[in-house]
């Protein structure tokens, strides 16, 4: 973790800095949750709290819906729209908020 | 609780505003800078409130007309009576948690030299970035006799939730059984495109319960459903079997309220509502202020900030844009620009480049009953080849039948929606 951390401070200095290593690349990614999960994945009615959710647990939820191994209304849609480096940035993001 | 934000307070917001700039340096929090938002609609709201999520250094001023928000979503179910206008009405209140300054004013133009917003009774703010987020404004003169119609009150679009969601309910309500509703529909691109389809389910199934010798005629300018048809008509077929009627490639070209007539290109068609909805194009504001780049309607941008093609350092969020492909004006999507535009913002305002690859989703819920609903929904991403945002090949798609679990999830997304916008 450390490392990964010492790398994107490194890369930052780098005019050619990969955006998936901004620290704002997860949080613009999950902002589009938020419609319906709540603001940082917290506070909604009828959908399931992100916030503090286990990246890994995320991670696997998303990637069940996009395999449509877990059965839904809408997320196996939406889920097809993601890559794997995508869903896990979002897993991140949403893994550092308050419940 | 909501009162109308008036000159005093606007002097005194003034005197305060005034009071910090010249404190300046002494200030531990130095401001990074002023942002005003013009409009309070799901896209403003959203923008504003995330500016100040994002970035608590930013100053954040959002202009709104309207001193209590109504929801366009769901107010097809009040014309419909299971909800009521209370139901789509919230105030603004929770901006002011995030630190956003509401001025209740009206925009009256923009000078993007001198950066500045005259406001109609506040005087001018300058602001160092501007989100303009002005919804629809309707093209009335493509209707022959509209103007003069709408303003006695006999014909109204209700395109905008409010006052005619009110008349319109209204005259629904005094219509005879066995009378004949009509919804006309403008050629797309329009501001929600299953909206029509979804209304016609809500005032049939207020004529199924009150007046079921009623009708419901669709004037459809588009030659077919322009949104989620083959759920729509089967929901027409069978929830309200010989209730609604769909005609295609019929647009209204004039209304003459006398004789209860919308005037189509080949014929005249009687009603006794006639619920004709105007083209439209980007707010009166975009006009004045020279940011419709498209068919004298809509605002381009650049999707990476929303930052618009005409005029640098002015942000277009919403309905008003020149849409990206396949893209709806939905109020999921102007929430969803916001959050594009309040990242570049924040970005841009700290000396960094905005987002390169913003991905953005939809859904739209649409309620063929009172219980139960379809949706829409899509994955826009940006395309460097197109310049553009375009949709995911193999993502979104549509309810596989109509069902009431989509239906209470129809409601929470407006709850969860009208928080994630207004605080």
């Amino acid at each position: 973790m450390r490392i990964a951390i010492i790398c994107a401070a490194a890369l930052a200095l780098t005019p050619a800095v990969a955006w998936t290593q901004d620290q704002s690349a997860g949080r613009d990614l999950a902002a589009s949750c938020a419609m319906c999960h709540g603001t940082n994945g917290r506070g909604a009615v009828g959908y399931e709290p992100l916030a503090g959710m286990a990246q890994q647990d995320l991670v696997r939820k998303v990637t069940e819906f996009r395999s449509g191994a877990k059965p839904a209304t809408v997320m196996h849609q939406i889920a097809k729209g993601y890559t794997d480096q995508q869903i896990r940035l979002i897993a991140d993001y949403f893994a550092t908020q308050k419940r | 609780m909501n009162r109308t934000f008036d000159r005093r307070d606007f002097l005194k917001l003034g005197g305060a505003a005034a009071a910090l700039a010249a404190a300046g340096c002494a200030t531990t929090t130095q401001s990074k800078g002023r942002v005003v938002v013009v409009g309070g609609g799901f896209g403003g709201a959203t923008a504003a409130k995330y500016i100040r999520l994002w970035d608590p250094a930013i100053d954040v001023v959002m202009v709104e007309r309207a001193n209590i928000f109504t929801s366009c979503p769901l107010s097809n179910l009040v014309l419909g009576g299971s909800k009521t206008m209370e139901d789509i009405r919230h105030n603004y209140d929770g901006l002011r948690k995030y630190g956003v300054q509401i001025v209740f004013d009206e925009a009256l133009a923009l000078d993007t030299a001198k950066r500045t917003v005259k406001l109609e009774r506040g005087g001018d703010l300058t602001y160092d970035r501007l989100i303009v987020a002005p919804g629809i404004d309707f093209m009335f003169d493509q209707i022959a006799g509209y103007d003069a119609a709408m303003k006695s009150g006999r014909v109204l679009h209700g395109w905008k939730a409010g006052a005619q969601t009110i008349g319109l309910r209204k005259q629904l309500q005094q219509m005879k059984d066995g009378g004949v509703y009509v919804l006309s529909v403008p050629l797309a691109p329009y501001r929600c495109p299953p909206g029509p389809y979804e209304r016609a389910c809500q005032v049939a199934s207020y004529f199924k319960m009150a007046k079921p010798r009623s009708k419901v005629l669709i004037l459809d300018a588009n030659p077919d459903v322009t949104s989620k048809g083959p759920l729509f008509k089967k929901a027409w077929a069978e929830l309200y079997k010989g209730m609604i009627e769909f005609r295609g490639n019929a647009k209204a070209i004039g209304v003459d309220p006398k004789t209860n007539t919308v005037k189509l290109e080949v014929e005249d068609v009687k009603g006794d509502v006639l619920n004709v909805v105007p083209p439209q194009r980007a707010g009166d504001l975009a006009v004045k202020a020279g940011l419709i780049t498209a068919n004298n309607r809509w605002c381009g941008v650049d999707w990476r900030s929303m930052e618009s093609t005409a005029v640098k350092g002015v942000h277009v969020l919403g309905d008003a844009t020149l849409s990206a492909p396949l893209m709806p004006k939905s109020a999921s999507m102007a929430n969803q620009h916001a959050k594009i535009c309040a990242s570049a913002v924040v970005a841009m305002l700290n000396g960094r480049s905005p987002n390169p690859e913003p991905k953005i989703a939809n859904t739209c819920y649409s309620y063929v009953s009172d219980k139960e609903a379809i949706h829409v929904a899509s994955v826009h991403t940006w395309n460097d080849k197109d310049k553009t945002l375009t949709t995911v090949p193999g993502a979104g798609g549509v309810s596989s039948a109509r069902n009431a679990l989509e239906g209470a999830y129809a409601w929470a997304w407006a709850m969860n929606i009208w928080q994630d916008a207004l605080g």
